[in-house]
């Protein structure tokens, strides 16, 4: 196989046929470049859905009130649910769920800070809802308990309320104004994946006391412990069954409650991703398929244009297996290199595409635009080792063939060919 | 050294079978210059292709060198072929890639010699064929006779016991034939054993035994006194005209 003699053949020839492996060559490269193209494309369309899906907890789960649509225990249809403290912490029972917080929602509030103030969105709810949410802090800390026991007057406000009320000054440890009632500043912080940071958290606790709230909840927020579609459904079952019992409604009443599973949609998507890559692999291997019969095609050609010079190869003592080692070496080598070409330049591109998209993002300070579907079109290194592999074996079996028609060619059919 | 009893070759074409060997005895002893004659058609090249192995024959026993040449694998059949038997066509046959040096080294490197030895090797003999300056050559810048020598020397590198030359002199010029039947012969001199196909006269009447071959069938063969009486009428006819 390292015989230099062999390879001095091998160049010798394709030296004298410069275009013709150069268009065998092509196709080989084309084959690779487009399946190195379609993968690394496919990983970026991946990989972005999947990171819109991390701006929130990939497990998250949420639930909000709706009303009955079955008759129940002598209830009639239509009769609204309401959610109170005490939901929350029977949820929390519920074997399989993380962690959770019940939330109250307050619009439009007034906060103001000297002579600046807007109205925003304010969330009460319990720590554990920046699990939830995948909230990022970016100063101070976020609510937790002893903000909750204690019913503090603190908030953690939204990157944009801060830059809004405080301009460039410091606003940890303020006293904001929130409907007229003085709240500290305990932590900004940011939503991932938005470019809206519009809105507060203060504790639940704090709010339904100040804000008359009584011990109601618009909603509970909270994670699942699983790591399949059944068990995430066992879960999500489960939860209906509990709730149905608290507040009478039949567990398989889908408009008493609205319940939100992200790990069943997770699940789903990443399950078209893993079909959109089968998709994309038999797309690719098709293309380079075509470019290994265009290889076999060829080199069948070779072995016809060079019938003479193997048959006189034979009549001077080369054996079968000689010729055949001749056209499979020069098939694998042609493949190989031009493959690895195609390789090259598919995973360059890509990976100059990756390079471009992230100059792009780091440029201003919020990183993420909301709804990027497009992130790291890379192709994993394992991947292009694996195909520098494929293309071995397929410049192999793009060579037996002409290889064995070239063994099979009598050295008298050279003697004739004149 | 070369020894057929009656040897039958047939050509199946489609339905049906062309019969060109119909029984063939021949003696050839080591040493021998043979011509083998014969109208076209008459089997004269089936007959060489089956003394170089290159073809199989249906019936008889061909032995060559005590070695029983039948049903052999392509393997055995082309070490074989490598060892024993050196080739002239008349086409010369020379890989157009490969410059003359490399030519005449080629039956070496099927026999394993290492790429420098084998190019000295081949300088040797180019040189006996008077070629030295031609080494580096590719066979496009050659004449005809300048080829043919080559793959003389080519045939010769790996020391055969016969040379098979089908036409050698077919695509030559007269003057140029001749150069090269004096190769030949003095190859034979050597105590090789040289056997050529060919439909000239005057060519055949410079070997020393002449085989005509008519239908399939040994016609005659022509040696001693008779290959006297031959050689005159046809080398002095052409010397005449």
């Amino acid at each position: 196989m390292f015989d230099i003699d062999k390879w001095q053949e091998i160049l010798a020839t394709i030296k004298k046929n410069k275009m013709r492996t150069f268009l065998t060559g092509f196709s080989v490269a084309w084959g690779i470049f487009m399946l190195m193209i379609l993968l690394g494309s496919g990983n970026g369309l991946s990989n972005g859905v999947a990171n819109n899906f991390m701006n929130d907890a990939v497990n998250a789960m949420w639930i909000w009130r709706g009303e009955t649509t079955i008759p129940y225990q002598g209830m009639k249809s239509g009769r609204p649910i309401q959610f109170q403290n005490q939901d929350q912490e029977i949820v929390q029972k519920v074997s399989g769920v993380g962690v959770s917080s019940g939330r109250y929602f307050m619009g439009n509030t007034r906060y103001s800070y000297l002579k600046e103030s807007g109205e925003y969105t304010t969330i009460t709810c319990q720590p554990a809802l920046k699990e939830v949410e995948n909230l990022i802090l970016n100063e101070g800390r976020f609510i937790n308990q002893l903000d909750i026991l204690q019913k503090r007057k603190v908030v953690v406000i939204g990157a944009d309320i801060k830059t809004a009320l405080f301009k460039d000054s410091v606003a940890l440890g303020e006293y904001v104004n929130v409907n007229m009632v003085p709240f500290k500043v305990i932590g900004i912080c940011t939503e991932p994946g938005s470019t809206r940071n519009r809105n507060a958290y203060m504790p639940l606790s704090t709010a339904q006391m100040i804000f008359s709230g009584s011990n109601q909840l618009h909603n509970l927020a909270l994670t699942i412990n699983a790591t399949t579609l059944e068990e995430s459904r066992a879960i999500e079952e489960q939860i209906r069954n509990v709730l149905g019992r608290q507040h009478k409604f039949d567990p398989k009443d889908e408009g008493a409650i609205g319940l939100y599973n992200k790990l069943e949609n997770y699940i789903q998507t990443m399950k078209i991703f893993q079909a959109i890559k089968i998709f994309i692999w038999i797309i690719g291997v098709g293309t380079l398929i075509a470019g290994i019969v265009g290889v076999s095609n060829i080199m069948l050609i070779v072995v016809k244009e060079r019938t003479k010079e193997i048959g006189i190869r034979k009549a001077i003592g080369a054996s079968p297996s000689s010729v055949i080692g001749l056209i499979m070496l020069e098939s694998i080598m042609i493949t190989t290199i031009a493959g690895y070409i195609g390789l090259v330049l598919g995973t360059g591109l890509m990976e100059l595409i990756n390079y471009g998209m992230m100059m792009q993002s780091t440029g201003p300070v919020s990183e993420e635009q909301g709804g990027t579907m497009f992130m790291n079109p890379t192709v994993d290194i394992n991947i292009a080792i694996y195909s520098t592999m494929l293309l071995i074996i397929a410049g192999a079996i793009a060579g037996y063939i002409p290889a064995k028609r070239a063994a099979s060619i009598r050295p008298i059919v050279a003697l004739r060919d004149e | 050294m070369i020894r057929l009893n009656n040897i039958h070759k047939s050509y199946v074409m489609g339905n049906s079978s062309l019969h060109v060997l119909k029984g063939i005895d021949l003696h050839i002893e080591q040493g021998d210059f043979v011509s083998i004659m014969g109208s076209s058609g008459s089997g004269k090249s089936t007959l060489l292709n089956i003394l170089g192995m290159l073809d199989n024959y249906d019936n008889g026993s061909y032995h060559l060198s005590g070695n029983l040449i039948a049903n052999m694998s392509e393997k055995r059949a082309a070490k074989l072929r490598n060892e024993l038997v050196g080739f002239v066509f008349q086409s010369f046959n020379l890989i157009s890639f490969k410059n003359a040096m490399e030519n005449v080294a080629l039956p070496l490197y099927y026999k394993g010699v290492p790429r420098k030895k084998r190019n000295l090797i081949a300088m040797e003999y180019l040189e006996k064929l008077g070629l030295k300056d031609w080494a580096n050559h590719m066979p496009n810048e050659m004449s005809g006779g300048q080829k043919q020598r080559v793959a003389i020397a080519r045939a010769l590198i790996s020391k055969p016991k016969i040379i098979l030359a089908d036409e050698p002199t077919g695509a030559l010029d007269s003057a140029t034939s001749y150069e090269v039947m004096d190769i030949l012969r003095e190859i034979n001199d050597d105590g090789i054993t040289v056997i050529i196909v060919t439909h000239e006269h005057d060519i055949a009447a410079m070997t020393r035994q002449i085989i005509r071959l008519n239908d399939g069938r040994i016609h005659e063969i022509i040696r001693n006194g008779e290959l006297k009486n031959f050689q005159k009428s046809y080398i002095h006819g052409l010397e005449t005209a």
